[in-house]
């Protein structure tokens, strides 16, 4: 009998997850080894992980990871990536990371088109320091620093950064995905391969928006958590490709 | 090599370039535009990066991300640009990460002016980010030194695995002077740490999160070390007509410039004045110091500040038999040799009595 299921050869083997239960990173994380083995991109990779609760992504990844100060990730691979354009270099980032603190460095790095992938976890709350409101928490949503709900008035609206920078012509390709179901899984999988495929194929930047759950600051179960992605989450953010450039920039590029 | 004639932004730029830097990032601000500008228009010809980036803090990061791969890698600023990179001083110290920083002080606080000063002494030597950790500085007092202290703050950098500061102002950026350059380096340094993909190797990681207190401590108290290798190795300062001075001043960078004119003036009216000039701010020469406290019986520190280097010399000096006074121009003010000649004649006839 043939063995399907595989452990990722960039994947760690020996570690214990300090991941929550249901907690979207560690589904993002096995796509992103097993892509990187799939593409044979493993040797070159340089990761950056975020300040956020996948600032430990080193102790799972099994090829160089170098760790960001909050929001910094783009700069950082923006530094590493025009140093050495040899390198295949991701920005692994949370949605208070990539949306609030790291905001210039998001859109200026997009603008840039730095040939670099961006992935970007949206799990609509700070996970790591305990559930704070983000920049993407829903309205309404209950949160440490929004205890009575977001309310628009005094909090502001949940910011659509992917949108945003799929306006830029330096943009090569953008997707919103979901990893709430096993068909978003597949979906997720599909997009993170089109923006590392854009990358090599030096076309520009690419990110991909993973709307994620966070059972635990969410205060929900695991099931119910994924239900909230699939029934209010995607109502606000709607999964879909926002940009697809690599067409035209191969044209450009002759 | 001939002798070339040029300010002190371009020179450290040239310097940098001949000393193997093929990164360059930083955003614009006075008084240090041209050292931006001479990269934008050099570097890409020898195949190195200049990126404008959209804040210093954007730069800084970038600065990591370059280093992280094993480039030799600069930015630079002025005061209020430099507040903003302190947070990437502080990874960089954290990560272990080789980076030349360029800090062209200007009068401050806040956005202050655009005129030379000495006011971010303590942002310097103290590691002016977060954790416990330090910068050496280096503050040359010449063209011809800035272009010769860039490429010994890349060698140190490589060497002992830390961010170096190099600390001047706007007059040593603005001003013009014969250079001879060093000829271009031929090979960089081994860098092993270095991430360059894991190949067929076993893959890496470098993160300044240390959860493990005692981890955190074993490598504060490691950085400890460091630093003090580098104060017994590589500690340097210039002695100024010190033979016979029983009356010395301290003074570094622009001031000391300034200091050995109105040394000058003194000297023909009988004061038997010298200087110590120190050239690493950290680790500060602090042992000449005490050696020079017993030849002289007065100590003049003398800064374009309110009086932060003093307190190095009053540290260097604890516990000794000395006089020490304190002059300073803050702000931007540049004083001249003139004045500060009248203040040293007015200490040493009080030292005289
Ligand atoms: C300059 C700075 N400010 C604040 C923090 C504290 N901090 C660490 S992670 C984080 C938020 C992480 O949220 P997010 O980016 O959404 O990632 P998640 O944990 O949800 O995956 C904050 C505020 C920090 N590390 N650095
Ligand atoms: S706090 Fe949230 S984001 Fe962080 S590990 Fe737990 S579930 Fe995941
Ligand atoms: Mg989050």
């Amino acid at each position: 009998m043939e063995l399907v299921n595989k452990w990722p050869k960039y994947y760690k083997q020996d570690v214990v997850t300090h991941y929550c239960p249901g907690c979207g990173h560690g589904i993002v994380h096995r796509i992103v080894a097993e892509l990187l083995e799939e593409m044979d991109l493993g040797k070159q990779a340089y990761l950056v992980c975020p300040a956020g609760c996948a600032v430990l992504a080193y102790r799972y990844f099994d090829f160089d990871v170098i760790e960001s100060a909050h929001g910094r990730g783009t700069a950082i691979a923006t530094g590493a990536k025009r140093a050495n354009p040899k390198l295949f270099v991701i920005s692994y980032q949370g949605d208070g990371d990539l949306s609030a603190i790291g905001t210039a460095e998001t859109i200026h790095s997009a603008n840039r088109g730095e040939n670099i992938c961006v992935v970007f976890i949206n799990n609509a709350v700070y996970g790591m320091t305990g559930g704070q409101m983000a920049p993407t928490s829903l309205i309404g949503q209950s949160t440490t620093t929004s205890p009575a709900g977001r309310n628009p008035d005094v909090d502001g609206y949940p910011l659509h950064i992917t949108d945003v920078v799929a306006e830029f012509p330096g943009v090569t390709y953008a997707e919103r995905v979901s990893v709430a179901t096993p068909a978003g899984i597949r979906k997720t999988k599909k997009a993170i391969r089109n923006a590392f495929q854009t990358q090599v194929d030096g076309l520009g930047y690419s990110i991909v928006e993973v709307l994620s759950a966070c059972p635990t600051n969410w205060k929900m179960d695991p099931v119910t958590s994924c239900k909230w992605i699939e029934e209010e989450m995607v109502k606000e953010y709607k999964p879909g490709l926002l940009t697809d450039k690599r067409e035209e920039r191969r044209k450009e590029k002759g | 090599m001939d002798k070339v004639f040029t300010s002190g932004n371009h020179c450290i730029a040239e310097a940098a370039i001949r000393a193997g830097c093929r990164c360059y990032f930083g955003y614009p601000i006075t008084p240090q535009n041209e050292l931006g500008e001479y990269m934008a228009a050099n570097m890409r010809k020898v195949g190195g990066v200049f990126l404008q980036s959209e804040s210093e803090t954007a730069a800084i990061n970038m600065v990591i991300g370059a280093a992280s791969v094993g480039t030799r890698v600069l930015t630079s600023s002025s005061s209020p640009g430099v507040s903003l990179k302190q947070e990437g001083l502080s990874f960089l110290s954290g990560f272990e990460f080789p980076a030349v920083v360029v800090n062209m002080m200007r009068g401050g606080p806040g956005l202050g002016n655009i005129a030379p000063a000495q006011g971010d002494y303590f942002q310097a030597t103290r590691g002016g980010g977060h954790g416990d950790y330090r910068t050496p500085v280096l503050a040359p007092a010449s063209v011809q030194e800035l272009a010769d202290l860039t490429v010994k703050a890349f060698d140190l950098a490589d060497k002992y695995r830390t961010p170096i500061l190099l600390l001047g102002d706007g007059m040593m950026g603005q001003m013009k002077e014969p250079v001879v350059f060093p000829e271009p380096i031929t090979g960089l340094p081994e860098k092993p740490w270095a991430l360059k993909g894991r190949g067929d190797g076993a893959s890496r990681y470098h993160a300044s999160l240390i959860l493990d207190s005692l981890e955190m401590e074993r490598h504060n108290w490691k950085l400890v070390r460091k630093y003090r290798e580098m104060a017994e190795k590589e500690t340097l300062y210039e002695l100024y007509m010190m033979e016979d001075a029983d009356f010395v001043v301290v003074a570094y960078g622009t001031t000391a410039r300034i200091a050995k004119g109105a040394i000058k003036r003194a000297r023909k009216d009988g004061l038997k004045v010298g200087m110590v000039r120190p050239i690493t701010l950290f680790p500060f020469p602090d042992k000449i110091l005490q050696k020079v406290a017993r030849q002289v019986k007065h100590f003049l520190v003398f800064e374009m500040s309110t009086g932060q280097m003093v307190e190095d010399v009053k540290m260097a000096l604890d516990g000794l038999q000395t006089e020490l006074s304190f002059h300073g121009r803050p702000g931007g003010v540049i004083p001249t040799p003139i004045e500060f000649s009248r203040v040293i004649h007015r200490y040493y006839r009080r030292m005289q009595k």
